[in-house]
């Protein structure tokens, strides 16, 4: 049942999970991951302005509200780091707090107001895209467009920004303007998103797409690629859940289907993933441990006056750390020992290598 | 007056109330390596970021061949610490070599063929030509130093500024960064390093700064580097160098 609504509501989901995907990246790649945090709980106070000062509910006058006090809240944090011994977090979680809390005043002080048009604001805290009309697609697409078209220009300085801004500087660039331009885009990319998401989960949808993408690449133009990918697909699925459970807030759909995509990257993807880092710190410990098995094997049939001395796996048992049995096995699975439940003795290989091992150990002398 | 590659005059940076450097006059002559040396906390990195524009002097003035120096970034090439970048971040050595060329390149032009070509030529240089599709987490720190002396190579610039390159840095690194910094010279070029080991200044270097907050001496290596000098610069802590001195 695709019908005219649900493709309006997919479309837009897109456009805000492809967005916020993008300038994420720049913003993970930055350290910035929690400016995305600070800057959509600041938009909050000014969507209840706006509808304050016009009484509209145009998503145009609403997210130019947004756009404007995410914006002087981020301005807020460049000038408390700057001018004060204030630390970057603590700005960030001032102006978080402080300004999340003036747009839940001001939400609430909305709700008492004898308007008829009162309603729907506060589906700016949790999301609601079953809501998003033809003209908020408009919006977001009109927006979102050209905050994409504005990466896609200033790609290479954008990137030079995030790697090493001094060496940017250092080729007469102005990065105090550029800072302020990606960080305004980021903005936007986060304004935009925030009738469908809300206020309080947006920063994941920043987050998490480009965290993900990063596990498979190491390529930055593929990773925002893949972010943008991420978050599209997230911000669609999401979409669907949402309508098809009621009342389930599309925000936090979003934000746990883009969880699961996160967590899928992070343990499974092939260069980066913690499946793949267990796996080969499993096999090396194997490895050395089967080693040491067999330099024991090679000490001690050496004590005892022979290099092919055949040793009971009591005995081996006793001079080896863990399991000898698991150790032997893997060595003659290499050609290194033989020997079965009766005894286990090296084989010339094994001999040689052994030799090489202990030398490599105990110096020229064992 | 003849204009120097550099020249500073009553430079002085405070961070809050304490000042990083005071009062500082020098100058860099054409076509001389330059060291800028000086204890811990003696302010050559600041001095190296106030001269880059980075940070902003509380007083004082910095000129690059004769203008300002924010006018004259196309004729100078940087090399940042190597420690001052995320060495994870998702691109390629030559990648990193061809954002030498970004300058050059101007606003949204796409660096192409011919800047490629430019970053490999740097990349043979210091020897990691092969390692040019290698992502940049995976390179030893002799190697990203190499990274970042082909990414200013590229440039070719009249004035070169680099922050500490000897740092952690294998011996056969040290060895061909010296005799890049000699090859530069011999082009003409004018070189200024921050550098730490009192040891190799004369070895590797024609001009010393000797700084420690303050200008304690500037000059010519041999007539610069006497112990008086050094004991001014370290304080007690110069008693050790007397033999190398």
């Amino acid at each position: 049942m695709l019908d005219y609504t649900l493709l309006l509501v997919l479309s837009g989901c897109l456009v805000l999970g492809a967005v916020a995907g993008t300038l994420g990246s720049f913003a993970v790649l930055r350290k910035q991951s929690l400016l995305g945090d600070a800057i959509s709980h600041a938009a909050l106070p000014g969507v209840a302005i706006a509808f304050l000062l016009t009484f509209s509910k145009h998503p145009a006058v609403l997210l130019l509200g947004a756009l404007a006090t995410g914006w002087v809240g981020t301005l807020f944090i460049l000038l408390i780091t700057r001018t004060t011994r204030i630390k970057h977090d603590t700005a960030m979680g001032i102006v978080l707090s402080v300004f999340f809390g003036l747009g839940l005043f001001l939400l609430t002080l909305i709700q008492r107001l004898p308007t008829a048009s009162k309603a729907g604001l506060d589906k700016f805290l949790f999301g609601n895209a079953s809501t998003l009309l033809r003209q908020d697609l408009q919006v977001m697409l009109a927006l979102g467009g050209l905050t994409l078209l504005f990466v896609l220009l200033f790609w290479k300085e954008f990137k030079l920004l995030a790697f090493d801004p001094d060496f940017l500087h250092s080729l007469g660039r102005n990065t105090l303007t550029l800072d302020v331009f990606l960080t305004t885009l980021l903005v936007v990319a986060i304004v935009i998103g925030l009738q469908a998401v809300g206020v309080v989960l947006m920063s994941a949808l920043v987050i998490a797409p480009a965290v993900a993408a990063r596990q498979w690449t190491d390529h930055l133009g593929r990773m925002v690629a893949l972010a943008a990918f991420f978050g599209g697909l997230g911000g669609v699925l999401g979409a669907v859940a949402s309508s098809s459970l009621t009342n389930l807030p599309t925000g936090p759909a979003i934000v746990v289907i883009i969880s699961l995509m996160f967590l899928a990257s992070l343990l499974f993807s092939p260069h980066r993933g913690l499946a793949k880092d267990w796996i080969r710190q499993r096999k090396h410990r194997k490895e050395i441990h089967a080693n040491q098995v067999l330099v024991a094997l090679f000490m001690l049939s050496k004590s005892h006056g022979s290099r092919y001395y055949r040793h009971s796996l009591t005995s081996l048992q006793a001079v080896t750390p863990g399991s000898a049995e698991a150790g032997l096995e893997a060595l003659k699975k290499r050609g290194l020992v033989s020997g079965s439940a009766s005894g286990w003795k090296l084989t010339p290989k094994g001999a040689q290598e052994a030799e090489q091992a202990a030398k490599h150990i105990y110096g020229e002398a064992p | 007056m003849k204009m120097h590659p550099v020249e500073v005059a009553d430079l002085t940076v405070a961070y809050h109330e304490k000042p990083a450097i005071w009062d500082v006059d020098f100058h860099a002559p054409a076509g001389v390596l330059l060291a800028i040396v000086g204890p811990n906390g003696a302010g050559k990195t600041t001095l190296l970021k106030a001269i880059l524009g980075l940070i902003q002097p509380s007083a004082g003035t910095v000129t690059i061949f004769g203008k300002p120096a924010r006018k004259q970034m196309h004729r100078l090439a940087y090399v940042p610490q190597r420690g001052s970048v995320d060495w994870d971040f998702p691109t390629t050595v030559l990648d990193v070599v061809t954002m030498g060329l970004y300058g050059k390149l101007g606003w949204f032009r796409r660096p192409g063929k011919k800047e490629k070509q430019l970053a490999m030529l740097s990349l043979e240089k210091v020897g990691m030509a092969e390692f040019a599709s290698r992502q940049i987490s995976q390179l030893s720190g002799g190697q990203q130093q190499r990274v970042f002396l082909a990414r200013a190579l590229v440039q070719d610039a009249d004035l070169y500024l680099m922050d500490e390159p000897f740092i952690g840095v294998d011996a056969v690194t040290e060895k061909a960064i010296v005799e890049l910094l000699r090859e530069l010279r011999s082009r003409g070029k004018t070189v200024v390093v921050v550098h730490h080991d009192v040891q190799t200044l004369k070895h590797y270097f024609d001009w010393v700064l000797l700084l420690n907050v303050r200008k304690i001496a500037l000059g010519p290596a041999q007539k610069v580097l006497t112990t008086r000098n050094l004991q001014k610069t370290y304080g007690g802590r110069a008693a050790f160098l007397n033999g190398n001195a």
